[in-house]
């Protein structure tokens, strides 16, 4: 009997250890961002094609308000509400991070104190950015508005507020591999960076699997709300049958083909798609169309 | 005394006006939804007007400084209505249902900010008056505020989509 025990002890033990070494949070390389230098000018067409404003801005802030990044918006889900923190160049946003300890957020989801963030923060997609982009989005956001509003705490409950469990999460939600395999063009390409890597369109347009994390065998295929109510729409070829020029005069416009405008979040995502070179909303246009 | 039959008075007035409101088929209702019919009718006649004036800046429709001008006009014109009636309280989608209306209750909240949203369109509307005739380029600088004053109002004040 106490050598059974012995055993359910030592395996709980093996168990214990093996997800402690699993959930660990990995970071980058130390030299991961050695030698880059910041283009502000370039950063500023990554901030607003990786959508940053649309959360990190105060919820009622328009035009040049949309700069001051003192975060509020509340991101309801299955798991509890995240509180988009502020990320203004200030001491109360990320004034200290270096370009490393953004890049670390970013790429691979985890603080500069080495503790895991919360997916809120889009980093399964941003895990596909260029570190060139991370420097010159760096560069660009040093540039913004100093705010001192103090970020809020997610409302999460148990076990959702321990953090050492998204290394799990992640192991089975982050990867470095492209949903779409093939880009035939360099301009699908560019769209894959754009959408797949800054804009994040799959967050919201793609349904969820059990554990939160994109259903890639149904990219682009519509989803629900994860506020709760009502669906975000499907634009995936089969069902977005827009051409390409209206699917890039709506991002730069808000227009859909019938002049009907954008709103909710889609009217934000437009709001920072306008800022973008037109080549580039062609570019995400073509995406689309490119999907299976 | 004078002024306890004030307050019946407002309390009775009030209680008529709150179970109007909420009756499902008395005049009120009626106004209601008249109200509500005839804003999406003037939305579309937005859209109607903006239809012709994007098609020329997206190049599907070929340019012509009188046909857009007169476009414009209709859309300054339509953007300067007065629209007090057209609003009612209780033709929000929340009591009326989605299917009705897709106006959120935020609009007649105490701190809504929708008057200021629709002067903004009439200025990007008034502004779109001035452009459209002065040649496609002109046209298109103008539109992206025209779209931008759209969505500004519809990203707080109506349900997302479906």
């Amino acid at each position: 009997m106490r050598s059974f025990l012995k055993v359910v002890v030592i395996l709980g033990l093996a168990v214990a250890g093996a997800l402690w070494v699993l959930s660990r949070p990995n970071t980058l390389p130390a030299d991961a961002m050695n030698g880059l230098v910041g283009d502000p000018e370039r950063g500023e067409t990554v901030f607003w094609a990786g959508g940053c404003a649309s959360c990190h801005a105060a919820p009622k802030a328009e035009g040049e308000e949309k700069l001051v990044l003192s975060g509020g918006y509340r991101i309801d889900s299955p798991f509890g509400t995240f509180l988009a923190p502020n990320i203004s160049p200030g001491p109360a946003g990320i004034g200290a991070w270096s370009a490393q300890d953004l890049a670390n957020a970013l790429i691979a989801g985890v603080s500069p104190q080495g503790q895991h963030l919360y997916p809120a923060l889009p980093y399964t997609t941003y895990t596909h950015m260029r570190t060139q982009d991370v420097a010159d989005l760096k560069a660009y956001m040093d540039t913004l508005p100093v705010s001192d509003v103090a970020s809020l705490p997610h409302e999460l409950s148990f076990p959702f507020n321990i953090r050492r469990g998204l290394g799990l999460w992640k192991r089975i939600n982050l990867t470095e591999e492209w949903t779409l395999t093939q880009a035939s063009t360099p301009e699908i390409e560019r769209g894959r960076y754009l959408v797949e890597a800054l804009g994040h369109c799959a967050e919201c347009h793609t349904p969820r699997d059990i554990t939160g994390g994109l259903d890639r065998s149904r990219w682009m295929q519509g989803a629900p709300n994860p506020s709760g109510k009502g669906k975000i729409p499907a634009i995936d070829p089969a069902n977005l049958t827009w051409s390409a020029g209206d699917i890039a005069y709506y991002l730069e416009t808000g227009f859909t083909p019938e002049y009907d405008s954008a709103g909710g979040q889609m009217a934000k995502v437009v709001a920072g798609m306008a800022h973008l070179d037109p080549d580039d909303r062609a570019a995400i246009a073509a995406y689309l169309k490119a999907l299976p | 005394m004078k002024y306890g039959f004030g307050l019946i008075a407002g309390a009775a007035i009030a209680a008529v006006v709150g179970t109007a409101a909420i009756s499902d088929n008395g005049p009120d209702t009626k106004a209601i939804n008249a109200a509500v019919k005839a804003r999406q009718s003037q939305m579309t006649l937005y859209a109607f007007n903006i239809s012709l004036l994007g098609g020329m800046a997206k190049g599907d429709v070929e340019y012509d400084a009188a046909a857009a001008s007169a476009a414009a006009a209709n859309l300054a014109a339509l953007s300067k209505l007065d629209q007090s009636r057209l609003w009612p309280q209780g033709s929000d989608n929340v009591a009326l249902g989605d299917e009705m209306t897709e106006a959120l209750p935020a609009i007649w909240a105490a701190d809504s900010d929708v008057g200021k949203k629709a002067m903004a369109l009439a200025d990007a509307a008034t502004a779109m008056e001035a452009a459209a005739g002065g040649g496609l380029d002109s046209l298109r600088g103008a539109i992206g505020p025209l779209g931008k004053s759209c969505g500004s109002c519809h990203e707080t004040y109506r349900k997302a989509d479906d």
